[in-house]
């Protein structure tokens, strides 16, 4: 089945805190935001923008509090945990900025993590792991701990782990956060490479240098998309350019 | 194998290696199990072995049996028994034996068996003994190993031959250097031909202190046909003491009583009581039921296991505690790691199952080498002690068991609090 023409759909998005009492906290305050297949997407604000609270509306790991979101075609703003638990592992991939990969773990094994949660024999995928492994450069370092590895190749197995289960979207949270800008270049490049093969990709970031690369810039302010700026028409899932985002 | 049962090997493994991560601190989790299993089962063994031996001196009474012995009636009732001449007259009778042989029902034989006790004589050796007058099929009823020569015959019995049998202590005694074998003893004023030596198999260093062998003590104990103690001996004995001489006139000192089965046993005992109570105003002779007496034993037992157990337990628990302690802290530890596992599509069920699994794993790793260090500290204990000890299957089953689910009820909590964490504080956590 082709993915749907859009891979997120926010409607009317509200997001509110309950701090006990009286006290709330709107860090989304209604937000409508549709992302095409394809896109390149970079999200950018202050602290307290609501821009980390997008992301983990985005990335299934919280429940709006209003509004619908719809990921993939599939509703999945008001579902149970442990169905959105499967939605994140089946449609979504994470890229963290502390790269996050499990100590005790190889490489390889960090890799199939994702897919030993969609309940996969991972024997049978040996080789498309061990073929991302090879994709980030790290064929050769495959039964490695993430603390022999640097900090630029810890985040290229993050990269592959995120693509093992051939996700719809991927979502980068300040992937370049914890590297030097030469190791951060050659992932944000990984990153191009992935979005030209016609990954949708999400990136939470600061840094102005990093959002340019996107298709388009969301800025956001007190929970609201301040604006919008377009860098380069994305293309269609069909790889014809789009004529409007 | 399906993908599922591959899923839960793999996250077996996966706990594994969390726990081989920190290979001092699994050890010293372990410990607690480890101390908790082995002493269940090795206290368990002390007392299987302790109870062992006293069931095995009870079970050689016979489980089948029924031992009615004759009683001196207390004080107040012996001046009322008073017979002629001052003769007290009490216990058992060949009547009551006739009597028990013909009217109980399941009765296979009855064992009389008179005991006087005198002094035996060969040459210049004295030797104070007992003086069994019994029949031929005494030996196997007590239990007696003939060593040399041969038990009493029925053609003794009916001749009324003057012929023993001695017991391999008292000939040892009695003929420090000769072969005792066809020499001719010396008891109150009669003669006795030596026809054989026998060994009790019930040794008197076995035996139970509280006595159940009362009537037969020491191996010191000369066999004469029951019609020949009636004869020699006669019915009315005399007790010489410094104030005067008391006689008493006792027909029989034991009756034993041998039923078809053990099950016949525990009718046929109020049965008897019955009876007898009807031909003895008095009370003057005492049953013993083997076993019930067997009941007892494994009624201690029971009680002295649970005891035991009790007190091991609670050291698995002390262990269990020590594990959950532990589960605790390292879901503190790994709280990032949850949330990154939570992030790439794992339920709660996973987690928990996670974190649950490596909780078993400390504490049936715990429990198997308790259990290999169960097994054998009863043997190093028997080995320095000479204690008898016993490992039983169940109390290996028992222990191994509880450690299991001490693992599964100790690590449930912690594996549910580690589901439980919001995945984005998880991730957030430093």
């Amino acid at each position: 089945m082709p993915p749907p023409d859009s891979i997120i759909q926010f409607q009317g998005i509200e997001k509110r805190y309950d701090l006990g009492g009286e006290a709330e906290v709107r860090a989304l305050r209604g937000v409508d935001l549709t992302v095409h297949a394809g896109a390149y997407v970079a999200i950018m604000g202050p602290s307290g923008s609501g821009k980390s609270t997008m992301l983990n509306l985005i990335g299934c790991l919280d429940r709006p509090t209003a509004g619908l979101y719809s990921l993939g075609g599939t509703d999945v703003s008001s579902m149970p945990d442990d169905e959105l638990s499967e939605a994140r592992g089946r449609m979504i991939g994470f890229i963290f900025q502390s790269y996050n990969l499990i100590a005790q773990l190889t490489v390889i094994e960090n890799i199939q993590v994702p897919l030993i949660y969609q309940g996969r024999d991972i024997r049978a995928y040996q080789e498309h792991c061990a073929k991302l492994a090879d994709m980030v450069g790290l064929s050769d370092r495959l039964h490695h701990r993430p603390n022999q590895l640097s900090g630029g190749q810890q985040q290229r197995v993050a990269i592959a782990r995120s693509l093992v289960n051939d996700p719809l979207l991927i979502l980068a949270d300040e992937p370049t956060g914890n590297l030097d800008s030469r190791t951060g270049a050659e992932v944000l490049d990984m990153i191009d490479r992935l979005n030209a093969s016609g990954k949708t990709i999400v990136l939470v970031t600061h840094d102005h240098k990093v959002a340019e690369r996107a298709h388009r810039v969301l800025h956001m302010k007190d929970g609201l998309i301040e604006r919008e700026v377009i860098n380069r028409p994305a293309p269609r899932a069909n790889g014809q350019p789009a004529s409007s985002v | 194998m399906n993908p599922l049962s591959f899923q839960f090997l793999s996250t077996v493994r996966l706990g594994m290696k969390s726990l081989m991560l920190h290979k001092l601190r699994s050890a010293l989790t372990m410990l607690g199990i480890i101390f908790g299993v082995c002493s269940v089962i090795a206290m368990l063994a002390i007392g299987e072995g302790a109870s062992y031996a006293a069931q095995e001196e009870i079970k050689k009474l016979g489980s089948d049996n029924i031992i009615l012995r004759s009683l001196k009636p207390a004080e107040d009732a012996k001046l009322a028994g008073l017979g002629r001449g001052g003769t007290i007259d009490y216990g058992l009778t060949y009547q009551d034996g006739a009597r028990i042989q013909s009217t109980i029902p399941g009765v296979r034989r009855v064992l009389p068996v008179r005991i006087i006790r005198e002094n035996v004589l060969f040459g210049p050796n004295s030797v104070p003994c007992q003086v069994l007058g019994t029949l031929p099929f005494y030996p196997e009823i007590v239990g007696l190993d003939v060593v040399r020569g041969r038990f009493l015959t029925e053609t003794d019995e009916r001749n009324m031959d003057n012929v023993c049998v001695l017991t391999v202590g008292l000939a040892q005694r009695l003929f420090p250097y000769q072969d005792p074998l066809d020499h001719s003893v010396k008891v109150d004023s009669f003669y006795y031909r030596v026809v054989g030596l026998v060994r009790e198999q019930n040794l008197p260093e076995h035996r139970t202190q509280q006595g159940v062998m009362e009537g037969e003590p020491l191996d010191n104990n000369v066999y004469v046909p029951l019609s020949v103690s009636r004869t020699r001996f006669g019915e009315v004995l005399i007790r010489r003491s410094a104030g005067g001489f008391e006689a008493e006139k006792v027909e029989l000192h034991q009756l034993t009583v041998q039923m078809n089965d053990t099950a016949a046993v525990e009718t046929a005992d109020p049965q008897i009581k019955t009876l007898l109570g009807r031909f003895h105003s008095r009370n003057d002779y005492e049953i013993v039921v083997p076993l019930q007496l067997l009941r007892q034993a494994e009624q201690t037992k029971r009680i002295f296991n649970v005891v035991l157990g009790s007190i091991a337990a609670i050291s698995l628990l002390v262990g269990g505690i020590g594990i959950m302690n532990i589960m605790l802290a390292t879901v503190t530890e790994r709280t990032r790691e949850i949330g990154v596992r939570r992030a790439l599509g794992a339920k709660r069920r996973d987690i928990t199952l996670q974190f649950l699994v490596e909780t078993v794993v400390l504490s049936v790793g715990g429990g198997l080498i308790g259990v290999a260090l169960g097994v054998i500290t009863p043997i190093v204990v028997s080995q320095l002690t000479d204690m008898k000890t016993i490992v039983t299957l169940w109390s290996v089953l028992l222990a191994f068991g509880i450690s299991g689910a001490v693992g599964i009820v100790f690590g449930l909590y912690p594996a549910k609090a580690a589901a439980q964490l919001d995945p984005i504080e998880a991730l957030r956590h430093e």
